[in-house]
């Protein structure tokens, strides 16, 4: 579904993308892991084509996607939740979803407002809220709405549960098995190990804006050498 | 809603009151404060919705109001306004004129929103401001049609069941064209198409990201900005009967400018209540001092520093940009 060939990024004349690679395919659970400042944001951004790519190659179902504005990225299928949630703080909740509704990825049965609000119910009872009254987690269900209301074959999440608390990322983490339950392919960066490890097929661990391992779930939690070296466990 | 349904029936009635009180010269002003406030909601589309901060808004209607000034004065005449590659006589006909005043407005705004959108910030201030600027002093040296003097009309357009040269038929209409483009308006940024300009305010590469080419989207805001400004100039050039350069001046965008932001930007009613507070306050003012903007400066520091969402948040309580 997306390959990634050696794509290199720049910020101004500092590189922070050395040839990263990877695949996910239809159905699959794939997390990028690593410590902070190692590229995986980059390689989100660069993928949705919000952060330029300057060298390598990438496809999305066999269509070029570099160099694609970010919108028609997204229209292709590939749908963001992007780090620090960045929801509409003067849209409704309501409207925060209504705004994405579009079935980009040709879905049978496109998502309805009333199926998304069944995954994280506590949505539902604001939904005549602002964006910017809503706490850090209902926020977060709501960035993850809002791109699940654009029906993407692909969910790119950055930074999936980062400062929330843990009833909250219980939440998220069973919101997001829900959709892996139904096929939905999934890229996912998080801290969160363990989680990642209940939900997710296969990993890709970054240093340094390179890709230095990737492998099985159950490959990576057998190494206990690899996690202390690159994820510091 | 209670305020809503007062204010428009006191507006219905308006006439009939100021000729009770034998005031009916007011009505004439009634007729400017519509006028304006259906520039000052057009460029709150802009502004207060899309976060566009345009200081060239007065182009658009300066440029309706002497295409209606310039089509009048040749059907007075009996000249063409343009003998080659065509003919093209002159009209005063309302129902002709004044869409072509919008169509006019649309395109300018087309092509001067499709460069100055390429920026954003004090960039895009500056590039509509310099636009505007251009076709002031282009008017300004276009002598055939009085220059810096300005080009008068002989009389107003002409409407099918109306003598817009009565005050009230003039009043009543300009009240229903505001009426309609408010309700235009309130469909538009409750729709969709509202919701992407709205959002991309706050995070335009967010909105990118779900998929949503922003540039088109926010062209579209501007071009209707525009096309609602150059109906509005149509409008005034019927109601003082007069057209000059200084509609379009950057000044005169900064005037409407005021008017947002007095009455609250972000809300459809309250640059109607802008419009119609420095209007009036101006009327008032200005039968004291020449100098009324001296007493102006202050109000408006007070309302920038204490209600951030201007007259319509005082009286409605609102904090928030609301629909």
């Amino acid at each position: 579904m997306l390959k990634v060939e050696g794509i290199e990024t720049f910020y101004g004349s500092s590189q922070a993308l050395f040839g990263v690679s990877l695949q996910i395919g239809d159905g699959e659970v794939v997390t990028l892991l690593g410590r902070n400042g190692m590229g995986k944001s980059t390689t989100v951004k660069s993928i949705m084509g919000i952060t330029p790519v300057s060298s390598g190659r990438m496809s999305f179902n066999n269509i070029d996607i570099h160099p694609l504005p970010s919108y028609a990225i997204a229209r292709l299928g590939i749908g963001l939740v992007p780090e620090g949630r960045q929801i509409f703080p003067n849209l409704t909740v309501r409207e925060n979803i209504l705004v994405a509704a579009a079935n980009r990825g040709g879905r049978k049965e496109p998502y309805t407002v009333e199926e998304v609000l069944e995954i994280f119910p506590r949505l539902a009872e604001r939904l005549n809220h602002y964006g910017d009254q809503l706490s850090g987690g209902e926020q977060q269900m709501l960035a993850v709405v809002r791109a699940l209301m654009t029906n993407p074959k692909l969910m790119i999440l950055d930074e999936a549960t980062e400062g929330l608390a843990p009833l909250v990322r219980k939440e998220i983490w069973h919101g997001l098995s829900v959709l892996k339950g139904r096929g939905q392919a999934i890229l996912v960066i998080d801290k969160n190990l363990d989680a990642l490890m209940k939900l997710a097929d296969r990993h890709y661990i970054m240093e340094k804006g390179q890709v230095v391992w990737s492998g099985e779930t159950a490959a990576i939690a057998a190494n206990e050498k690899l996690k202390a070296r690159y994820l510091g466990v | 809603m209670l305020l809503l349904i007062s204010a428009t029936l006191l507006l219905l009635l308006l006439p009939t009151l100021l000729g009770w009180l034998g005031e009916e010269y007011l009505i004439s002003l009634a007729s400017r404060i519509l006028i304006y406030a259906l520039v000052a909601v057009s460029l709150d589309l802009m502004l207060g919705f899309g976060g566009m901060v345009s200081l060239g808004h007065a182009a658009f209607f300066g440029i309706g109001a002497y295409v209606v000034a310039i089509f009048t004065h040749h059907s007075f005449d009996g000249s063409p306004v343009l003998s080659w590659p065509f003919v093209l006589p002159g009209l005063d006909g309302a129902l002709v004129l004044w869409p072509l005043a919008i169509l006019v407005s649309a395109l300018l705004a087309a092509i001067i929103g499709a460069l100055s959108l390429r920026t954003s910030g004090m960039h895009f201030i500056m590039i509509t401001l310099a636009f505007a600027q251009m076709l002031f002093f282009f008017f300004v040296s276009l002598e055939a049609y009085g220059g810096d003097d300005g080009l008068s009309l002989f009389a107003r357009n002409r409407f099918p069941g109306l003598d817009l040269s009565d005050d009230t038929h003039f009043y009543y209409l300009c009240l229903a064209v505001l009426g309609i483009f408010l309700l235009i308006a309130y469909r538009l940024v409750s729709s969709r198409f509202g919701m992407v300009i709205r959002g991309s305010r706050d995070n335009e590469k967010r909105m990118q990201a779900l998929g949503f080419p922003t540039f088109r989207y926010k062209l579209a805001c501007f071009v209707i900005a525009g096309a609602a400004a150059g109906l509005a100039g149509a409008l005034i050039a019927n109601h003082t009967e007069y057209v000059s350069p200084g509609l379009m001046h950057w000044t005169h965008s900064g005037v409407i400018l005021v008017m947002v932001l007095l009455g609250g930007s972000g809300t459809l009613f309250g640059p109607v209540l802008g419009a119609a507070t420095f209007l009036i306050l101006e009327e008032v003012l200005a039968i004291y001092t020449e100098h009324w903007m001296l007493y102006l400066g202050p109000a408006l520091i007070l309302v920038a520093l204490f209600a951030r969402h201007g007259i319509y948040g005082i009286l409605t309580g609102r904090e928030r940009n609301n629909v």
